[in-house]
């Protein structure tokens, strides 16, 4: 379970004026929860997820995760602890080949069947990608779904995935939404946290949390949220009636 | 069968990934003095009448056929200059790995200088790799300055890979190239320097015959205070395509200059250049230590697979 209390995180804007991207902000997130994360841009949606995961250290209040203050706890050792963070701009890396970095999430030298497991989940075709280096002869949509096959191998207990929708195909995006139906489907303690505006990642949450100008604007079960944030509540949901079309996955 | 020291035995494993006396051609040179050799059906490695070094000839049509030829110095205030030639048959395939270790104990300098020289016949396939490496707890400078020549026929093509990565204070490297008629080079340079090494690597390809390419791939690590200079310069005098890419990360208070150089002498003539000097990326470091590793050991494999 992790719990936020009453987080704040401040900047310095260019007239050296204190502005709150986070302000007082509380949440809890339990075990075995799918919740969905949305809000206007410039929110703090982002940056919530970048202070749950260590990589920018809050003004004030506290992060506690399974019961361990984590507020003041390095990248790595958070990551150690099971928490997860996909990026919503992924980093490339000259020379490191996909295999390694599946490997290096994994924390053991993965064999290629693991590393095809996490790529068709993911909707790549593993005899393609294991081999390319993560540098710029990859597209945008192909790092991104190489950047989400990354915490699928690691296999975080809390799961941060940032706009993980951004810039990948419309087929593609079938295959990621049944991929993360299946983790949440599979109630074994593990929570995925989805910062999203997309109405299909909505639709698959327990929770949805609205979070406006640093704060929890509202927050509520995906039945009660759906109509307040304006979208219709989808009829098709069930898992065998969403189309998976027959792409690079399959080879 | 000579026999091998503790020393020779680490040196081999770091330049050549040798343990033991290697399987086809080979000759292992150590301290300016051959240590052993052999020979195949089709290749010969014979000893120089007129400079120190040898002459290697690969038979024509010579397939999947592989020659060591390793350089060992362990003498401190060693001066070795060795010249090497290789003379590649048509329609040959060979795997060429060479190489030098320097273990310097002492105080004084020690010095290899190696001069290869390839003659590469119509249509053969040349894989040449060469590492080298300096270790050693003395004082005494370890001093590699390799000049390597190539002249490919037509249709041949060679592929080099040149690895420096631990241990050598000083290094000039000089590399000249020309290209016959549809003849391929591709070029790949991994340098890594610490504390004040310097390391200069020039180089001189002529692209002479229609169709020919050559891709140069230079990728290094500076630390320290060492200091790395790059100088490659491609000459286009036909219809032929060359490109020059120099990669280097830079740390502590190192020196890199990089001036990749593309000079066209025919309007046929594709040629490009880059070259990109820089930290290692913030965002590298944050994703891997997202994934469980320190801000050290991300940094250590990020420069690991940089080089690789």
């Amino acid at each position: 379970m992790l719990e936020i209390k009453n987080l704040c995180f401040s900047v310095e804007d260019a007239a050296k004026r204190n502005l709150d991207i986070i302000n007082d902000l509380s949440l809890t997130i339990d075990d075995d929860k799918f919740v969905v994360i949305t809000g206007p841009n410039g929110g703090g949606k982002s940056t919530l997820a970048k202070l749950i995961m260590g990589v920018e250290k809050p003004t004030s209040g506290q992060i506690i995760f399974n019961g361990v203050d984590i507020t003041d706890m390095p990248i790595n050792e958070r990551a150690k602890l099971g928490i997860g963070y996909g990026f919503q701009q992924p980093a490339r890396f000259k020379g490191m080949t996909v295999r390694k970095l599946l490997s290096i999430a994994a924390k053991k030298k993965l064999p290629a069947c693991e590393c095809n497991d996490y790529l068709s989940r993911v909707g790549l075709c593993s005899s393609e990608y294991l081999h390319r280096e993560v540098d710029k002869s990859l597209s945008g949509g192909e790092l991104k779904r190489i950047e989400i096959a990354t915490i699928l191998a690691a296999d975080p207990k809390l799961a941060i995935y940032d706009e993980p929708e951004a810039g990948i195909d419309l087929w593609s995006f079938d295959r990621l939404t049944e991929t993360f139906r299946q983790i949440h489907d599979a109630k074994d303690g593990h929570s995925i946290v989805i910062i999203s505006h997309q109405e299909r990642i909505i639709d698959l949450a327990d929770e949805i949390v609205l979070i406006r100008a640093g704060k929890v604007a509202d927050s509520g079960s995906r039945d009660e949220m759906l109509p307040k944030l304006g979208y219709n509540r989808r009829t098709v949901t069930n898992p065998k009636c969403v189309m998976i079309p027959r792409d690079r996955s399959d080879c | 069968m000579a026999k091998l020291t503790n020393i020779d035995a680490h040196l081999l494993e770091a330049i050549a990934e040798l343990h033991g006396m290697p399987t086809g051609a080979y000759n292992i040179r150590k301290d300016g003095q051959l240590l052993e050799r052999h020979n195949t059906a089709n290749i010969e490695i014979a000893t120089k009448t007129d400079y120190p070094g040898i002459d290697i000839y690969v038979k024509p049509g010579a397939k999947n056929e592989t020659v060591h030829i390793p350089v060992i110095v362990t003498a401190s205030g060693m001066q070795d200059v060795v010249y090497n030639t290789f003379y590649i048959g048509e329609d040959a395939d060979v795997l060429i790995v060479a190489g030098c270790g320097i273990h310097n104990a002492g105080s004084k300098k020690s010095e290899h200088d190696g001069i290869h020289t390839f003659y590469l016949g119509k249509n053969s396939r040349v894989r040449y790799i060469e590492k080298h490496y300096g270790v050693g707890e003395g004082t005494g400078e370890r001093v590699l300055n390799p000049t390597t020549n190539v002249e490919m026929e037509e249709g041949s093509v060679c592929e080099m890979e040149m690895i420096q990565l631990k241990g050598v204070t000083s290094t000039i490297r000089d590399t000249n190239a020309k290209l016959g008629k549809g003849a391929k080079l591709t070029l790949t340079e991994k340098l890594l320097t610490h504390d004040k090494q310097t390391a200069t690597s020039n180089m001189k390809i002529e692209l002479e015959g229609d169709g020919s390419n050559v891709q140069v791939i230079s990728r290094s690590v500076a630390q320290d205070e060492s200091v790395q200079v790059f100088n490659p310069l491609i000459i286009g005098k036909c219809e032929c395509r060359g490109h020059v890419q120099c990669d280097a990360i830079i740390q502590h208070h190192a020196i890199v200059k990089a001036i990749p150089g593309i000079e066209a002498q025919s309007e046929d003539a594709t040629l490009i250049h880059e070259a990109a000097i820089g930290r290692i990326a913030g965002d590298q470091i944050v994703k891997l230590m997202t994934l469980g590793l320190s801000a050290e050991e991300a940094e250590k494999q990020i420069i690991d697979d940089f080089l690789s």
